[in-house]
């Protein structure tokens, strides 16, 4: 087949995937007999036309790329870690033991060490299907998928028999100590005199920018990126070159459950203050597409968290304001999924093709 | 409008896949009752040309002559109506069938298949007969040698009423026997009216059983001579557009100290069946150890157990020194690291990563080489990026593009980054499988002269080849395997290919050990 020039590749196939996901959309919001027009208006005036809609579009991306980076991991090490669901309200249970039990004198320090809670929970909770597709050749898709509903049944009975102070009614621990408080946007200095009123995205979302960084560098310029990504390119060739295969299984689910974990720092310590029951809230998941869509790069991969940022809280907005159902959010990101993942070959062949006949007219004029 | 005195006659065909030219313009005329030869280097365009003459891609441009007729091809079924039966390289037979069941496959004659079964019972015995193509029809497939495997495939063509039968490089596969026994059969063909098309790179083949021969090259068709007219010094510069020698030009052998010595080496697959049965040998420093046998009798896994990629039991010392055969410091990169450099049978699925850049490729297996590290945590790219440019101007690796991915080099230049790759770590022992497998003409004269240059060097090597001519040429010793065990050991100066194929074949000489 073919090749796209690289402008094409990285840029032309997403823009016509997602335009084909719009029109859809467009589509169904007709099909209920409301205006899309409006629906868009409202999705983009909510999410990115002012500070107060970006404190959410970026509260919701934070998350998006700790867990988007958390599949590319396990990706270029050929394994597809669906449980990142599972490993982030792990994050959660971690970052709450931390924060719960030990008097932290300042956020800083409280933040080094929930940081290493919920990324210790998290690539613990990975630790297990990675041994077992390692040693045992368990198909890791398989047991993440039933360790997100074994980390679910976990956290109930955590939250409801173990932490849930006594005397309260909801599944849920105690507030964290106010010491242990994250800055958000309105709190930093500089930032502030954009975010005037109180946003969920705080502190996190930087350090999830430097992770990008760092699992960049990681990939594409360590020896152990050099062997996970061997490893994910062939097995068979992995062990001709003396790479263990399971070491590298091993590491890269942990690095990956580590990074699904993190996940927790923004929505548990940065913006409940407490772990509720199903902390990540489908964030996992949303982490599958954006990795997809972001073609397990971290730049893409960032670029992905914030369309799903702004999907996640336009789509909040037109169930605020609009008759359409905030349901329908979940239908938009359906067909974003569906363009962006699985149909993106179809796209990219008919892009083929597209410029193939260019190509032919004008060696013809030539 | 065609001459009918011609089996097959291509006219001005023409084939694109992309922006690449496999067919240009391809004109050849093959007489009927002849062997006809079609000869050129991977890549030439040879198996696309005979695959649109099977129906299998449909020609850009260009028609199809059978028999005088002008005969659309547009599949493969029009092709056996026109009478056309192709063998491939990579047998299509049905592994736990009976030859029987395989032959009637597709060519039943109602929802029943008794009576199929006993007619085809029939008719394979005037085959038999009439070709000296015997085979238990009863037999399932799986039983069966390669050899009688590529016999149901004939019968399979002949079987459908084939008047032309196409083999796709039919020799890969045999010991040197069963190819002289191949090419009777064709012979019988021949005499019995049939025409032959038999595509190789092999130039003895052609040299011995065509009757005319066309040669390709970059998709065109450069020339058609006969047999009898050519040499195989011409043959070899029509395919590659200059002159090569095909002798390998060595000195005799400087043997030193024992550099690697096998005791009793046994490897079993995962099934636990041995595949390895009790292997000795030693290789001294300066010595090349050829290893001949048919493909499958245990040589990938003497390799793989050598290269750390198999576990295995026995005792195997490089330079004195005992080598773990299984748990630690037996995997590759404590071979390595002990001095033992590996060039992969299978260079797609072993030797490259073929996503990989080719600078990338040039530091697989050679990550924690101190050259190539920029501190304790990061790699220094730009450094291996220099040395890839480096060993792609030494080894004459084209395109000389350290960034472009490995599936994007021809099989030849791949081979040469993996050997490139190997050789250039000096080291003590080079183990090399099927060094020229799928490599082009210039290319294979190059990889045996860095051979030869790194036994004088004073290396020891261990190669194994399926090539019984490439083994001849290389080594000083040649050892014969079979069915997991070494046969003998041969000077090549002294045996002949008869000898090594009756040691192939598993009968044992006088002096077996």
């Amino acid at each position: 087949m073919d090749r796209l020039p690289r402008w094409a590749d990285v840029a032309l196939v997403p823009f016509v995937s997602l335009t084909l996901a719009a029109i859809i959309s467009a589509l169904v919001i007709v099909a209920i007999g409301q205006d899309p027009w409006e629906a868009i208006t409202v999705m983009v005036q909510g999410s990115v036309m002012n500070a107060y809609g970006w404190g959410y579009t970026l509260y919701y991306a934070t998350s998006f790329i700790f867990t988007g980076l958390a599949v590319t991991v396990a990706f270029h090490a050929g394994l597809f870690n669906i449980g990142g669901e599972g490993q982030a309200q792990l994050g959660g249970l971690g970052v709450a033991l931390t924060l719960l039990f030990i008097p932290w004198p300042h956020w800083t320090i409280a933040l080094v060490a929930a940081s290493l809670g919920a990324a210790l929970f998290g690539a613990a909770w990975a630790a297990i299907p990675a041994y077992l597709q390692a040693k045992r050749g368990s198909h890791i898709v398989i047991t993440t998928i039933m360790f997100n509903y074994i980390a679910a049944s976990l956290m109930i009975f955590m939250l409801v028999d173990v932490l849930r102070p006594p005397g309260k009614m909801d599944p849920a621990t105690a507030n964290f100590p106010p010491a242990t408080h994250l800055p958000s946007f309105n709190e930093i200095p500089g930032l502030n005199l954009i975010f005037t009123s109180g946003v969920p995205a705080n502190v996190t979302f930087f350090i999830a920018l430097a992770m990008a960084v760092v699992v960049w560098l990681l990939l594409w310029r360590t020896r152990l990126g050099y062997q996970i990504r061997a490893f994910g390119k062939s097995e068979p060739a992995a062990r001709y070159a003396g790479i263990n295969p399971t070491k590298i299984i091993m590491i890269a689910m942990l690095i990956s459950g580590g990074l699904a974990g993190l996940m927790a720092i923004n929505n548990v310590m940065g913006e409940a203050e407490r772990l509720l029951g199903n902390s990540a809230s489908g964030a996992g998941f949303i982490g599958i597409a954006v990795a997809l869509m972001g073609r397990n790069h971290p730049i893409g991969v960032v670029l992905a968290a914030l369309l799903f940022g702004f999907l996640f809280q336009g789509g909040a907005e037109l169930g605020l304001w609009t008759k359409i159902p905030i349901e329908l959010r979940t239908v938009v990101q359906g067909l974003v999924i569906l363009f962006t993942g699985a149909l993106d070959m179809m796209v990219r062949m008919l892009l083929v093709r597209i410029f193939a006949l260019f190509r032919t007219s004008r060696l013809e004029a030539a | 409008m065609a001459d009918p005195a011609y089996a097959i006659e291509l006219k001005g065909i023409s084939k694109a896949f992309g922006p690449v030219q496999a067919n240009r313009d391809i004109n050849i005329a093959v007489p009927k009752g002849t062997i006809h030869g079609i000869i050129g280097e991977n890549g030439a365009g040879k198996s696309t040309l005979m695959s649109i003459l099977y129906g299998f891609y449909k020609a850009d441009a260009g028609q199809i002559f059978v028999n005088g007729q002008l005969t659309p091809i547009p599949d493969s079924q029009s092709a056996i109506r026109a009478g056309i039966g192709m063998v491939f390289q990579h047998f299509k037979l049905v592994q736990n069938f009976s030859v029987l069941e395989n032959i009637i496959l597709g060519a039943e004659d109602g929802q029943m298949l008794n009576s199929s079964l006993s007619k085809a019972r029939k008719e394979l015995e005037r085959l038999a007969r009439d070709y000296e193509l015997e085979v238990d029809p009863d037999a399932l497939i799986e039983d069966l040698s390669v050899g009688h495997q590529q016999r149901v495939e004939i019968l399979k063509a002949l079987y459908r009423q084939a008047d032309i039968l196409i083999l796709d490089e039919p020799t890969g596969v045999l010991t040197p026997d069963e190819a002289d026994h191949l090419f009777r059969i064709l012979k019988g063909l021949k005499d019995q009216g049939k025409t032959v098309i038999l595509i190789t790179h092999k130039l003895r083949e052609i040299m011995e059983a065509t009757d005319n021969v066309s040669v390709m090259r970059r998709g065109t068709m450069v020339a058609t001579v006969k047999t009898a007219e050519t040499s195989p010094e011409q043959l070899a510069e029509l395919m590659v557009g200059r002159k090569v020698l095909l002798e390998v030009q060595k000195g005799a052998a400087r043997p030193g100290e024992v550099v690697l010595s096998v005791k009793d080496l046994r490897v079993r697959d995962e099934h636990r069946v041995e595949r390895l049965k009790g292997v000795s040998f030693e290789i001294r420093a300066g010595e090349i150890l050829g290893i001949a046998g048919v493909a499958g009798n245990g040589q990938s896994e003497l390799l793989a157990a050598l290269g750390g990629m198999q576990v295995a039991t026995g005792s195997v010392t490089l330079k004195g020194a005992v080598l773990p055969l299984s748990g630690a410091g037996s995997d590759g990169q404590s071979r390595r690291s002990a001095g033992i450099a590996h060039v992969p049978e299978d260079r797609h699925h072993h030797g490259l990563i073929l996503d990989f850049t080719a600078w990338e490729n040039v530091a697989f297996g050679y990550f924690n080489d101190p050259r190539y590290q920029k501190s304790r945590l990061f790699m220094d790219n730009d450094a291996i990026r220099a040395d890839t440019e480096r060993k792609m101007a030494k080894f004459d690796i084209r395109p000389p593009i350290p960034t472009l991915a490995a599936k994007s080099f021809s099989g030849g230049n791949q081979q040469k980054i993996v050997v490139a790759r190997e050789m250039e770590q000096n080291p003590a022992l080079l183990l090399i499988g099927q060094p020229t497998r799928g490599v082009d003409i210039g290319a294979i004269e190059f990889i045996h002269n860095q051979i030869i240059a790194l036994r004088d060097a004073g290396a020891a090597i261990l190669l194994v080849s399926v090539e019984l001519d490439e083994i001849m040429s290389l080594s000083d010793r040649i050892a014969v395997m079979f069915d997991g065990r070494i046969m003998g050991f041969r000077d090549p100066e002294t045996t002949d290919e008869r000898e090594l194929g009756l040691l192939m074949a598993g009968v044992a000489g006088k002096e077996a050990a």
